[in-house]
């Protein structure tokens, strides 16, 4: 029981070092070890500290949100089978920023246009689901649904839209990318920020698990929890989003995988749920960037690839 | 003191609850009797504060309910409610604690006086060689008797408890009654949903009996629980059943 929060910790500055290990170069251990503590080259310096160093904190820092907000909304939603993507989030932001690579934007205008989608997607969402009498979760999730397949018709839309030369960059949006995420000191400020408001939470989350009436009677003012839990969540997920497209499974299996593993408080499963997210993403990322390298692959098919057999096995082993 | 004052209550468009003044004291255990479906749980949320009366007021210590912050209503009332669809995947101590949640908010320190209270609670309720189990495993009875434990640990003055002895074998029956017998002794005031007027008569002093059509009579359980007002109640004949039945001693 004690094992499991320690081994997720450690993995947390082991998985990093691997990602700054490992890429598209092969830089040998001394020049690599030089790198590190600032020696060597300048090339190698450059690699380890100014293009895997980032990447594999924009990796830690997109997992880290993917996994807090799914677990956020596993609880909220009271549904095991919750993730980032049932706010219509993701579907959203792909439906922008492809909108943007159409048109021929540029970069900053195709994240300021999945940031408009993500934006019109999770306050969709929201205004269906708020009521006089507070939070529906079924709501949410039907008009999550909706949105979701809604903005899915869209994409497809402009997938057969767009001119073949487009396609390709349309497609590693749709898949979940990382490579051009860019400086993650925003994301990982974000990270932070909905980490600290959720735990701030953990206990009264603990509660609403026996029910909104229940949870009532036990002081709980469970509107506020919803929204600052809801709101945490849709902000975890726009920034996820925006980092990296839309990576699937990490905010699906991560906080199972904690549960199946014993944790059970919110106190200890968001923390971990987000070092445990961030850790497999940076890991992913790393397998992404080198297995067929000098390409890449998009790092939502690796999530996917590995996520399936991950949650099928869990299944297997609870029946 | 928990008083209800010219109170209305209707579900789904029917009147359940029609004007009824109801005043529960320190020390005092009543039963709440009724037909399936003539307003008990409607009547507990409503003492919970959990759903607003269609009429009339509802006051804890003189002032309104909704005068209260929520965190002293939790710990002044415990509810336990009849249906709990619950993902709760811990152990079963876990479980019970989460009823320390009005006392103990802090995620850092441990609540040793809480776990304590939470196993004597459990030992009370024969729970002791559960407290580490999951939750998940325990059988229908033996998961409401944790849910008995957790609303006890809640400490509250007053304990309103719908159905709290469904899926109870026989002894646990009688134990749950006689830990609320104690409860009320000792100065809280308990209002207990029933299905057997035999528990009611034995242990609560009090009752209330809910008549179809927002009727309502309620006083001492020897003056209540008579043959005749059962009969009215259920709206079935009954007989005096001398040997052939039994309840616990």
């Amino acid at each position: 029981m004690k094992t499991v929060p320690i081994l997720v910790v450690a993995l947390v500055p082991a998985s990093l070092a691997l990602a700054i290990a490992f890429g598209s170069v092969d830089l040998g251990p001394e020049r690599l070890a030089d790198a590190i503590i600032g020696h060597g080259d300048e090339i190698a310096r450059e690699i380890v500290w100014g293009v895997r160093a980032p990447r594999a904190l924009a990796a830690f820092a997109c997992g880290g949100l993917l996994a807090l907000a799914g677990a956020l909304l596993q609880v909220l939603l009271r549904n095991p089978l919750a993730d980032p993507t049932i706010l219509g989030v993701s579907g959203g932001a792909a439906a922008g920023a492809l909108a943007a690579i159409l048109l021929g934007i540029g970069a900053a205008g195709v994240n300021l246009a999945a940031l408009a989608g993500a934006s019109v997607a999770a306050g969709a969402v929201l205004a269906f689901s708020l009521g006089r009498s507070g939070w529906n979760p079924y709501r949410v999730l039907l008009a999550g649904v909706a949105l979701a397949s809604g903005f899915g018709a869209l994409v497809g839309m402009m997938l057969s839209l767009a001119p073949s030369s487009q396609v390709q960059g349309m497609l590693f949006w749709l898949l979940g990318d990382l490579s051009p995420a860019g400086d993650p000191t925003a994301a990982l400020a974000v990270l932070a920020a909905c980490a600290a408001i959720a735990f701030s939470q953990s206990a009264a989350l603990d509660v609403l698990i026996l029910g909104e009436d229940k949870a009532r009677s036990l002081g709980v003012a469970v509107t506020r929890l919803q929204s600052i839990a809801f709101g945490c969540a849709t902000l975890a997920t726009v920034a996820a989003v925006l980092l990296g497209g839309s990576i699937g499974f990490v905010g699906l299996v991560v906080p199972h995988l904690l549960r199946l593993s014993g944790v059970h408080r919110h106190a200890a499963l968001l923390p971990l749920a987000a070092c445990l997210g961030g850790s497999l993403l940076a890991l992913a990322d790393t397998l992404a960037r080198t297995l067929v390298a000098p390409a890449e692959l998009p790092v939502g098919v690796l999530t996917a690839m590995i996520g399936v057999p991950v949650l099928l096995a869990l299944l297997a082993r609870l029946r | 003191m928990l008083q209800a004052t010219g109170l209305e209550l209707s579900a789904g468009g029917r009147e359940l609850i029609g004007a009824l003044d109801l005043a529960l004291a320190p020390g005092q255990f009543w039963s709440l009797l009724g037909r399936n479906g003539s307003g008990k749980t409607s009547l507990i949320l409503a003492l919970a504060g959990l759903r607003s009366p269609r009429a009339g007021t509802i006051a804890l210590g003189g002032l309104p309910l909704a005068a209260h912050r929520r965190g002293e209503l939790a710990r002044r009332i415990a509810v336990l409610l009849q249906d709990e669809q619950t993902d709760f995947s811990g152990s079963v101590l876990d479980y019970v604690m989460l009823g320390r949640y009005p006392h103990s908010r802090s995620a850092w320190s441990r609540d040793e006086e809480g776990a304590a209270a939470a196993r004597r609670w459990l030992a009370e309720l024969d729970l002791a060689e559960r407290a580490a189990q999951d939750y998940r495993t325990l059988s229908g009875g033996e998961r409401q008797r944790a849910r008995i434990a957790q609303a006890l640990l809640q400490d509250a003055e007053i304990l309103l408890l719908d159905e709290p002895l469904q899926h109870l074998d026989l002894r646990h029956q009688a134990q749950a009654m006689r830990t609320f017998s104690r409860c009320a002794s000792g100065g809280k005031t308990v209002l207990a949903a029933l299905h057997e007027p035999g528990h009611a008569a034995r242990h609560c002093g009090f009752a209330v009996l809910l008549y179809d059509a927002g009727r309502a009579s309620l006083g001492r359980s020897s003056e209540m629980l008579t043959q005749a007002n059962l009969e009215a109640l259920y709206q079935c004949p009954l007989e005096a059943a001398g040997t052939r039945s039994f309840l616990p001693s």
